[in-house]
């Protein structure tokens, strides 16, 4: 690399990441604390590079919320909602249909499904819900239910976490998001989601669907009040559990939108923050193949420019983007296939269309 | 060594690139690449890590205008229903509000209205001047050569009337891009490359700071974006005028050029190769107004070292679909997270108010 860094202390990681070894907890931190944004970048482009090329990847999707109802009640969220409360509400199977059916003419290739943890709906409702996105969709991939959702699935079907995967696998499940982790610290889930399952129990579930042989992304939502050690507890992690299972596909930085949310006196991520969580993650998540800039966090002009800070995949075209946008988010609520390729290719990368395990559509 | 490495060596050895290198670089340089150049180039001109913005607002005095741009979406023919030339009751209110926000200038700027004469444009500045203590910087070329040619008189005796009204300095806009043969296309009745041009140069010669704009993503090609530069360096080494230079990219909303706007990625390799080819043009600023509060504060390591104004108001962009907003305060935030120090500047980029908690110090 020829690079001359305004940061000497990112010289050292410099040789680390060319000779491929392993970073550390005090290099993340560096990087972090480092103003040397254009440094920090063109270490995460050289093993970005590496991996994929000029490649850029994104994937046609749609996403369906299908309750906000919520026992949690985590802090940060906008979405959700008590029981009878207004604006509540649950999709009855039919809904589900319908919303399908709506877009049934569009090449959609996955669908992001995903809820809060609703006591109303049975065991067998998760079941339906897959078999009927199945069936109306037979051939796109499931991508349903963060870890939280699959704990609160096997208490209300009384099953254990490996039996209830085996049931959701068979009715059609092939992949997990990543949320739900947010920052692995007890000293912040006290505070932020204190009913939410803790970092263990996420780790455990993950584990568990990775040896069922389901693939999951992976998450980690900055921006609030977490520490800068905290955030490279978590990666690292992630990476452990990784090395152990090799069944996380990609990890996606989720930048914190207050509005709405009982945090709402905290201001927005800075771009700063945005693009060096998108390169810190490429550069200290050595076992993941894929770092996504999720352009409805950061908006799609920041997302283009994180193709050259570490990340290779812009997610999806989506269209109705919920969860991001009741907490204020300004991006788009969709982007067409052609916008989404001339996001790529204007910032000089070749656009993919991928299926959720990154095989090349066409 | 290939070309582009040669160039980028050149670049990066501080000597003066020429067009057609300039060119290269813009078309083939990694997005990195460009941004080291650039922010090389801002250290070596702007040394103090200190980023600077301005505290203003864009007060439009008439939306009438016969030039009838097709990349706007602000002016209204005479006669139409939405046309307006302000009140001085409006001007008043909107000069009062901007001191008490701690501005210090106003940008004054307005459609080419045939129904406003010299006297008009006079009467306003010694209004403004005789009733309050704020700078101003008003009236692009286009404005100015309009003026003088209804007024039968020189671009100097004009652009002298002015001055002694009041008149501060002149911004740069109406400039899109100074190729007379995309001009024809865009802006056919707006004054010429060489009359814009021929304004600004009086306009120093006659002791007024200007600043330089470029407006791209419409029907320029990349070349015509370097020309754009070789002719407003040409002219900064012959009088030394120009502040600083400023790009931003076509709002193709409501207008009637039908384009794919332009993207981050695009403004960040032009604003780069700007730091890179005006090297003697002191300050870049970055458009929030056009890119966001995310892009320019990324525009900070591609070369920029101001953020512009924080625009109590401003309606031709937001005219053409566009609408962010950054508040002061936001604005240091973006700065300092950035690691620079932010500071109150006034029109001639000169410091008025250092900002609080500055982990480094201004050397001026």
């Amino acid at each position: 690399m020829k690079y001359t860094y305004l940061d000497k202390s990112l010289n050292e990681i410099n040789d680390k990441v060319v000779s491929g070894e392993r970073l550390g907890f005090e290099d993340g931190i560096a990087l972090y604390k480092s103003n040397d944004l254009i440094g920090v970048g063109y270490l995460a482009d050289y093993v970005r590079r590496k991996l994929h090329g000029k490649k850029a990847f994104y994937v046609y999707n749609q996403h369906l919320n299908f309750t906000n109802i919520c026992l949690n009640r985590c802090l940060f969220c906008a979405f959700s909602r008590d029981d009878g409360e207004k604006d509540a509400f649950a999709l009855s199977i039919d809904d589900v249909r319908s919303r399908l059916m709506e877009r049934i003419n569009e090449p959609v290739r996955e669908l992001h499904v995903v809820g809060g943890l609703n006591s109303s709906l049975s065991f067998d409702y998760y079941i339906e819900l897959l078999n009927t996105i199945k069936e109306v969709r037979p051939d796109s991939t499931i991508k349903a239910f963060t870890a939280v959702e699959i704990d609160h699935i096997a208490k209300v079907g009384g099953l254990s976490i490996e039996e209830t995967i085996a049931e959701l696998k068979k009715a059609g499940l092939e992949m997990i998001p990543g949320g739900g982790a947010e920052v692995m610290s007890d000293r912040v889930r006290k505070k932020l989601f204190p009913r939410k399952i803790d970092s263990n129990r996420w780790l455990e579930i993950m584990e568990a669907l990775h040896s069922a042989g389901l693939t999951s992304n992976a998450t980690m939502l900055y921006g609030h009040i977490e520490t800068l050690n905290e955030r490279v507890d978590h990666l690292i992690k992630l990476r452990e559990l990784q090395d152990k299972t090799g069944g996380f596909t990609a990890f996606i930085p989720l930048a914190f939108h207050s509005q709405n949310t009982r945090l709402s006196h905290l201001p927005s991520t800075t771009a700063f923050d945005d693009l060096k969580n998108i390169a810190l993650a490429r550069l200290m998540l050595d076992n993941f193949s894929h770092i996504k800039a999720y352009w409805v966090m950061i908006g799609e002009r920041l997302a283009q420019v994180g193709l050259s800070f570490g990340a290779d995949d812009l997610d999806g075209t989506i269209i109705e983007e919920k969860i991001t946008h009741m907490a204020g988010a300004k991006s788009a609520k969709g982007l067409t296939r052609a916008q989404m390729e001339h996001l790529i290719s204007s910032a000089g990368f070749t656009p993919v269309e991928r299926d959720s395990f990154y095989g090349k559509i066409g | 060594m290939n070309n582009l490495d040669k160039i980028i060596e050149k670049a990066a050895s501080n000597e003066r690139i020429n067009s057609s290198e300039a060119l290269t670089l813009l078309n083939e340089a990694e997005l990195l690449t460009l941004a080291e150049l650039a922010n090389k180039k801002r250290q070596h001109l702007n040394p103090e890590p200190v980023v600077t913005f301005v505290v203003d607002r864009n007060i439009n005095y008439t939306n009438i205008c016969i030039s009838g741009c097709l990349f706007c979406a602000f002016y209204c023919p005479p006669g139409h229903a939405d046309a307006y030339v302000i009140s001085k009751k409006e001007l008043k209110e909107k000069i009062e509000e901007t001191l008490s926000l701690g501005g210090t200038q106003i940008l004054i700027q307005g459609g080419l209205n045939p129904s406003l004469s010299l006297d008009y444009y006079i009467d306003l500045l010694k209004f403004i001047k005789d009733n309050f203590p704020v700078h101003i910087h008003g009236f692009s070329p286009p404005e100015i050569a309009f003026i003088a040619e209804k007024s039968s008189l020189s671009l100097k005796d004009t652009i002298n009337k002015l001055i002694d009204a009041g008149l501060g300095s002149i911004p740069g806009g109406g400039a899109e891009i100074l190729v007379d043969e995309i001009r024809e296309k865009t802006s056919p009745n707006k004054c010429s490359v060489d009359q814009w041009l021929e304004v600004m140069k009086t306009a120093h010669n006659c002791g007024l700071r200007t600043t330089a704009t470029m407006m791209f993503g419409h029907m320029e090609k990349p070349e015509h974006i370097i020309e754009h530069l070789m002719k407003i360096r040409n002219l900064q080494d012959n009088t030394g005028g120009f502040t600083a230079f400023i790009p931003w990219t076509f709002q193709p909303d409501n207008t009637r050029i039908k384009v794919e706007k332009a993207t981050s990625v695009e403004y960040l390799r032009v604003l780069a190769v700007s730091r890179l080819f005006l090297d003697n043009i002191q300050n870049i600023q970055a458009s929030w107004v056009t890119q966001g509060d995310k892009i320019a504060q990324v525009a900070l390591v591609f070369g920029a070292n101001d953020l512009g104004s924080t625009m109590i108001e401003e309606n031709v962009v937001a005219a053409a679909g566009v609408k962010f907003r950054l508040p002061k305060e936001e604005m240091i935030r973006l700065i300092q997270d950035a690691g620079y120090a932010a500071a109150q500047r006034d029109c001639f980029y000169n410091i008025i108010v250092a900002v609080h908690g500055l982990k480094l110090e201004i050397g001026k």
